[in-house]
């Protein structure tokens, strides 16, 4: 299939701007309003009266036209397949926007009385309801922004927990996999915990004897995936569970490969003690190119009143707030939360209903062992991490041999894939796998569409021998060519704003 | 003759019509999808269906969630004068068209910058454009919100000059302040407190002398401040902080920067505040939109979040973004990262942006004007009722201010429940989080708020007090 996407050489906004033009006149005040209270710059301090503003100035369709060409020329998964590892972009269904675009959510201020907002209050109980069941948590807190906000906040109730028992100044170590998402270590630092590292055994899961010699009286919790990065189940996870607890150390799940277990297994009953949940992975909310996403919080019986304030309460007749939690580790943010997400995400699983989760979980693993066994038969790839030849949801395949043979590296790769139409899968990650490709169809995609990203990725990784520098000059079908990121990110070139680049007096 | 599937199959999900699943499971070289799930120990296999309704149709779903929905009564139904945070304001067609477009929309993060130039360039210059309405050098793309902002920044100023207290104003917003509290205390930053007089609600400049010391990484304040009103001695303030060596952080309701100096010119050296009201809806307070800008080198590498730069294509040397300074992230750093943020609020930036280039100049400060003259009408019917004082706090204000009832002899909540009887919500109560400010509640008057809405809520006040 021949791709080519648009490439409108698209000036800034600034650029386009002329004096005097205006995209969209603000409603001026009547005139008894005006009469009553006279020049309204008259009550701005003088000193504090602006003199300057430069703004860019355009008519409504300047505008416009702008940011459409603009979104022409990007990618999402309405544009085509992204199986971009460990983040589940999956079909982002259009009836959650239609509802979530709703007057009835929109206009609603997060400070009116509950009496006037029982229709949200309801849906956010009920997903948190839904979310506990899924997971095999007693209760949520929806709050959190993202996954990585999610993961802070489990991180704090960890730290509320050990506070509460009188332990926490001996408890000052968390344990992660080095096949952990780069979140994980960095939360568990920001509440204010020493990170350590244990490696992966062979097969890819935890090594049990370092996890063993790692775990003590210093160990607050251990932060684990599963299944993890490399798409594994770990099956000493009970094991895992019983080494943590043995020791009064609570087990935290990152959920961001929950798809591949939904209605089969349920973290809670792996022996998790904190989950955090995207709902811009499994959930199927779009994620709006780096957010809004949200990462709700599901804790075990016991740790309820560790959560965030307020939580969602229900009486048996009327939805209320509940601000006064004792231990509660406090707010984390704003009001309640991503709350236009949290409606996507619950009618998302109002659509799919118990079958379809179900069936989400099995035809994810389904897509990803079809596609990784069919990438097997072809010489050039490899998956190193691949027990009795079963993965879950996602796998990391390696392109060391071409890269070995060919000088093609897995970048090199990834950046052919987007010529034939494709986002590529993560790359160099976990860095545990030489040349790695992290990839994870998701359960959304076709056959038809699977077997056609098998054979581009056959296909490119012929090229890597019979015409590799048609590689090294990809992409060449974007709407820009390969970028120049060391240049990005130096001192002398580093340009972040229009104004950093006037007064640099850069040329670019 | 068209038959029907015995067999579940979901629109969603292709691959679950029986034939297709066969074939390929048959080239899998397994019998069944159970198979593919034997590494999972059957002792914690889920034995039960999921509690969980069925699977209803797309037409039915939005019937009943719709229905849920339609026991909302929204701020758009009913004259509603709250802000404290989240902010009512018209939002232009034009913007919500763009953060529609499902290119961007169904984007994820743009790790791989030549498909997402789209993303990359709007990004840009929602940076930009925060640059020139704060005066500061660069922005990142967003954090969460304004609470979280604050928290971030308190734990980068402390990064910085390695002290470790930071001191906030006491007429703050108690749910920024809480959310502070949660962020600093784990890397034991001790949060401090300066007086505002009760009266002009100006800080305390002794008072904040008295409590500047070596351990001082940053002075905070908000203009306008949580109640609305200016801070006149910004100045001042922003010199005390600098003779001890802390920095200046100012925190803003940005849509105010249409009429107000940036805060750049009276000496901030972060710039944070919540960008919501630029063409974000309410959603019941969320997603919101985290500022965040910086001046000067130093702070540079500190930053929290992701940032995104103007570059060339390596080749051709065209013109292109990607997101830099990686290397202070947590994908990269993990533990020694400056933040956790990986997602943030992209996509409302992307809608920020969008306003911003809408109004421009000139729509902005006109925007501003009237959002002054409504709130300055309000105030004045208000503060002729007998008893009511409006503004509380004798300073100049933006567009919200403090209504006081205490001369009324009625009790602000049951004020505030009448006002509800007739159909009209008032503003935020304070007595809760301010007890010397009395009977007092934070009103909210911006553009939407049209002259019947206002002269309603006038009357209906005075109808209460009778």
């Amino acid at each position: 299939m021949e791709y080519k996407q648009a490439s409108w050489n698209e000036p800034t906004i600034f650029e386009i701007s002329k004096k005097g033009k205006i995209g969209c006149l603000p409603t001026k005040p009547t005139s008894a309003e005006s009469k009553l209270v006279g020049d309204a710059t008259k009550f701005v301090p003088n000193e504090l009266l602006r003199k300057k503003l430069n703004l860019p100035q355009l008519s409504e369709v300047e505008v416009l036209r702008h940011y459409i060409r603009l979104s022409q020329q990007n990618f999402g998964v309405d544009s085509g397949m992204y199986p971009l590892g460990s983040c589940t972009m999956k079909y982002n269904p259009k009836i959650c926007d239609v509802i979530a675009n709703s007057k009835k959510i929109q206009d609603l201020h997060p400070l009116q009385d509950v009496s006037l907002t029982q229709g949200i209050l309801k849906i956010l109980y009920d997903l948190s309801m839904y979310l506990a069941e899924i997971t095999g948590m007693q209760k949520f807190s929806l709050q959190p922004a993202a996954g990585a906000h999610g993961e802070f906040v489990g991180a704090m109730i960890i730290r509320a927990y050990h506070k509460y028992n009188n332990d926490l100044e001996k408890r000052n170590e968390i344990i992660i996999p080095d096949s952990a998402h780069g979140t994980n270590p960095a939360s568990a630092n920001m509440a204010g915990f020493n990170v350590v590292v244990i490696p992966s055994e062979k097969s890819g899961r935890i090594d049990i004897k370092a996890l063993e010699s790692t775990t003590n009286e210093h160990t607050a919790g251990l932060m684990l995936t599963n299944p993890n990065t490399l798409g594994i189940f770990d099956k000493d996870i009970i094991r895992i569970s019983e080494i943590i607890h043995s020791v009064g150390g609570l087990l935290y799940y990152d959920g961001a490969n929950l798809n591949a277990l939904l209605g089969e297994v349920r973290p809670g009953d792996m022996g998790f003690d904190i989950v955090h949940l995207n709902m811009h992975k499994t959930f199927a909310t779009p994620h709006g190119g780096g957010g809004p996403g949200a990462g709700p919080v599901g804790v075990v019986k016991g740790l309820e009143n560790f959560l965030p304030v307020p939580t969602v309460e229900f009486n048996g007749k009327k939805y209320y707030l509940d601000h006064k939690k004792s231990q509660s580790i406090g707010k984390v943010r704003s009001f309640y939360g991503n709350i236009s997400v949290l409606l996507k995400a619950y009618t998302y699983i109002l659509c799919l209903g118990k079958e379809g989760l179900k069936n989400v979980a099995e035809i994810s693993v389904l897509n990803a062992n079809y596609v990784a066994r069919k990438l097997l038969k072809n010489t050039h790839y490899e998956i190193p991490f691949y027990p009795n030849k079963i993965i879950k949801h996602e796998f990391v395949l390696s392109a060391k041999k071409i890269f070995e043979e060919t000088g093609i590296n897995a970048m090199d790769l990834s950046k052919r894939l987007l010529d034939y139409g494709y986002h590529p899968p993560t790359v160099y990650f976990p860095q545990i796998v030489n040349e790695a490709m992290m990839i994870e169809p998701t359960e959304t995609e076709s056959k038809e569409q699977l077997d056609k990203f098998i054979e581009t990725l056959i296909r490119i990784g012929e090229e890597s021998y019979s015409n590799s520098q048609k590689l090294k000059d990809s992409p060449g079908n974007t709407s820009v060519g390969r970028i120049d990121e060391v240049k990005a990110s130096s001192p002398k070139t580093l340009c972040l704003s229009w104004k950093m680049r006037k007064e640099k007096g850069l040329d670019f | 003759m068209v038959k029907t599937s015995k067999y579940f199959i979901h629109p969603y999900i292709p691959n679950s019509v029986p034939e297709i699943r066969e074939e390929m499971l048959k080239e899998i070289g397994v019998n069944s999808v159970e198979e593919l799930f034997t590494d999972i120990p059957e002792e914690i296999k889920l034995k039960k269906e999921l509690n969980i309704p069925n699977s209803i149709s797309e037409n039915q779903i939005k019937d009943f969630i719709e229905l849920t929905l339609s026991k909302n009564i929204t701020a758009s139904e009913i004259p509603t004068f709250l802000g404290a945070g989240c902010w009512p304001h018209y939002i232009p067609a034009v913007v919500n068209e763009i953060v529609n477009r499902s290119e961007l929309k169904t984007s994820y993060t743009p790790y791989q910058p030549e498909t997402s130039q789209g993303l990359l360039q709007a990004l840009f210059e929602y940076q930009s454009l925060i640059c020139e309405l704060t005066g500061m050098d660069y922005a990142n793309c967003s954090l969460y919100d304004w609470s979280t902002s604050l928290g971030e920044s308190a734990r980068m100023v402390t990064r910085i000059t390695r002290k470790n207290e930071f001191i906030v104003p006491h007429f703050i917003n108690p749910e920024r302040l809480a959310t502070l509290m949660t962020y600093a205390e784990p890397v034991g930053i001790k949060i401090v407190q300066t007086k505002q007089n009760k009266i002009t609600g100006q800080t305390d400049l002794t008072d904040l002398e008295k409590k500047l010391s070596n351990d001082t990484a940053g002075v905070y304040l908000e203009n306008p401040s949580y109640l609305g009103y200016y801070e006149l001695g910004v100045e001042t303030i922003s010199e005390i902080a600098h003779k001890h060596d802390a920095l200046f952080v100012i925190g803003v309701d940005p849509i105010s920067l249409g009429i107000l100096e940036p805060p750049s010119n009276y000496g901030a050296d972060i710039v944070i505040g919540e960008g919501q009201p630029l063409g974000n809806e309410m959603n019941y307070g969320g997603p919101l939109l985290g500022i965040f800008g910086c001046r000067g080198e130093k702070l540079l590498r500190q930053m929290p979040g992701r940032i995104v730069g103007m570059t060339t294509t390596i080749k051709e040397a065209h013109r292109a973004y990607c997101m830099v300074l990686q290397t202070r992230e947590q994908h990269i750093r993990r533990e020694k990262a400056t933040s956790n943020i990986c997602s943030n609020e992209a996509l409302c930036a992307i809608a920020t942006a969008t306003y911003l280039s809408l109004l421009g100049p000139i729509g902005l400060r006109n925007l501003c004007e009237t959002i002054i003259t409504k709130s300055h009408y309000a105030m004045k019917k208000l503060n002729d009722i007998k008893g009511i004082k409006a503004p509380l706090i004798e300073a100049q204000h933006f567009k919200e201010f403090t209504i006081n009832f205490n001369e009324t002899g009625k009790k602000v909540e049951e004020v505030h429940k009448k006002l509800l009887k007739y159909g009209i919500h008032g503003g935020k109560i304070l007595k809760h989080d301010f007890a010397e400010l009395g009977e007092t509640a934070l009103y909210c008057f911006t553009e939407i708020h049209s002259q019947q809405d206002i002269d309603k809520l006038v009357e209906t006040i005075e109808k209460v007090l009778r």
